[in-house]
């Protein structure tokens, strides 16, 4: 009995020391990255900035429609920019850890994922961390001053709970974004150049959910709801804190759920993982 | 002049081996034809005949923006990355000893590979598009014909862009920037995000003068039939005008720089 016990917390210690040791790569493969960024400073701000207004040109595009309407879909321009901030933030920073797992497709292809294979560190913390992209923070700057933005101008009646929410919402949508990048790398081990139905899902998704459910058709709502649940990344945390109703009629609690939906998701994307890497096989170039 | 058509058939052709990713590619443009769609039912729910479009003229303008979003480069993607490695390592040195004009070869390069996204990946979702939503499709083949050639020209205003893009590798070394910068203008210039004429203002009249509306204002609005007869002739001289200037600046960029590789030693 003692011996179970011993065995099952040695798998269990096994288990935490890899993710210790995933953690621990990605941060050594992070910092080299980093220092190679700085090398060439005139560089890292161009494209930072480059960052910056590419994503914000997203939300240009929002305040000149709202230059002709006073709403969208029943919705105003700094209820717009709620849902846009915490969409956009929450997906800045599941594109700044992870946003490099798009380049997973081209290893497969030309065979530089066996190197990767043959390191004593996790291959996902490699492959996360190869190419670590700094500027991105561009992106999140972003959406967090387009969520600054909403958040003076709204006139919210606050509470703990909706305070509470704000962070929450943030870290648990950036959690299922970065689901959705791993899920959509491991696809690449079957389909080596089709990176691209990963950018339906990850930048398809968070342009989705910049603006409100009510413009959607109902059954592409219930596909961002049920089958891709992206619906937890903003919307319904957001439309709990502005008071609006749900789309699809969900009781009021869903709000509270993405903590639960992004472990879920995180659960998928380490099964979808591992039977991609189990399924790869080298091109042996 | 051979010589290019193979090299346009050449571009052609590369790009047909990547069919995983053309499909890819065909299921992205469709999924944010279907987001961009429904935004723009919201907005012109609120304001019908918005910008002088009607409810289907507007979703059909969004179905041909993810139409020519690869084949009018809109986001770049073409030879311009290539271009630049060469002149980054050197190798542009050969291909200027080449019995060929650099320009012209790059340029029939790319309007193969705009021939194949244009059939590749503009096709499918505009069938799509059309099928899901109420789009203004023209009757007449000869606005079909019309909006053709206002394609192929935003494809060379757009092949221009970007070779001038790609020249300032010579003095930039790192692209890298340059780059991202024409992208972006192309996005948000071409009226890709948001028709042109919906621009407030100065904004407005500036973005429709610039080279970018060639891209897919200018052949959307043909497709709609916006412009007949002398009209259309204006809008092709625009496109054209902007080609030849573009192509011009690309020359002259061209032989300074060339100088600059003798000077270097290649």
């Amino acid at each position: 009995m003692e011996g179970v016990v011993a065995a099952e917390q040695g798998i269990v210690s096994a288990e935490r020391s890899r993710l210790v040791e995933g953690v621990r790569g990605y941060g050594l493969i992070v910092g080299m990255w980093l220092r190679s960024t700085m090398a060439y400073r005139a560089s890292f701000v161009m494209t930072a900035v480059g960052n910056f207004v590419a994503t914000g040109f997203d939300f240009v595009t929002i305040m000149l429609m709202f230059t002709h309407v006073d709403v969208l879909g029943g919705f105003t321009l700094p209820e717009v920019a709620l849902l846009y901030g915490a969409s956009a933030t929450a997906f800045g920073l599941a594109d700044l850890v992870l946003g490099s797992m798009d380049r997973l497709g081209r290893r497969v292809r030309d065979g530089t994922l066996d190197t990767l294979l043959v390191r004593p560190v996790p291959v996902l913390a490699q492959v996360a961390a190869d190419r670590f992209a700094l500027r991105r923070l561009g992106r999140i700057t972003q959406g967090l001053l387009v969520l600054g933005y909403a958040l003076l101008v709204l006139d919210i009646e606050w509470t703990p709970l909706k305070v509470a929410m704000l962070p929450m919402m943030v870290l648990s949508g950036a959690a299922v974004f970065g689901a959705v990048f791993v899920v959509g790398a491991a696809f690449q081990f079957f389909a080596q150049d089709a990176s691209e139905v990963q950018n339906a899902f990850t930048y398809g998704g968070t342009t989705l959910l910049q603006y409100p459910p009510s413009v959607f058709a109902k059954d592409l709502v219930r596909g961002v709801t049920f089958v891709v649940p992206l619906a937890f990344v903003s919307w319904l945390p957001a439309l709990y804190v502005l008071g609006r109703d749900y789309p699809l009629d969900l009781p009021r609690w869903v709000a509270f759920l993405p903590p639960v939906v992004a472990v879920g998701c995180w659960v998928i994307a380490g099964l979808a993982w591992r039977v991609g890497l189990r399924a790869y096989r080298s091109t042996g170039s | 002049m051979r010589l290019y058509a193979v090299v346009a058939a050449g571009g052609f052709r590369r790009y047909t081996t990547y069919r995983v990713a053309t499909l890819a590619g065909v299921f992205t443009n469709t999924v944010f034809g279907f987001i961009m769609a429904y935004t723009y039912i919201a907005l012109w729910d609120e304001r019908p005949h918005l910008g002088g479009y009607d409810m289907s003229q507007a979703l059909t303008y969004v179905w041909l923006g993810q139409a020519l979003l690869m084949t009018c480069a809109m986001m770049g993607g073409g030879f311009e990355d290539e271009l630049m490695e060469r002149i980054r390592t050197g190798d542009i040195a050969v291909d200027l000893y080449r019995p060929a004009d650099l320009q012209l070869w790059w340029m029939a390069g790319d309007l193969g590979r705009a021939a194949f996204h244009l059939l590749g990946r503009g096709i499918v979702p505009m069938v799509l598009g059309a099928l899901a939503f109420d789009l203004a499709l023209p009757g007449s083949p000869w606005t079909w014909l019309a909006f053709l050639v206002s394609v192929v020209l935003g494809v060379v205003v757009s092949f221009a862009v970007r070779f001038l893009v790609a020249l300032s590798a010579f003095w930039l070394m790192d692209g890298a920037g340059a780059m991202q910068i024409a992208w972006l203008a192309g996005l948000f210039f071409s009226g890709m995000l948001l028709p042109l004429n919906l621009f407030p203002g100065a904004l407005g009249e500036v973005a429709r003068a610039l080279p970018w509306s060639s891209l897919l204002q200018v052949p959307a609005d043909v497709f709609l039939g916006t412009y007949a007869g002398w009209d259309l002739a204006g809008a092709y001289a625009f496109q054209a005008g902007w080609a030849v200037v573009l192509l011009l600046a690309g020359r002259l960029l061209q032989s300074v720089a060339t100088r600059r590789v003798v000077v270097q030693g290649g």
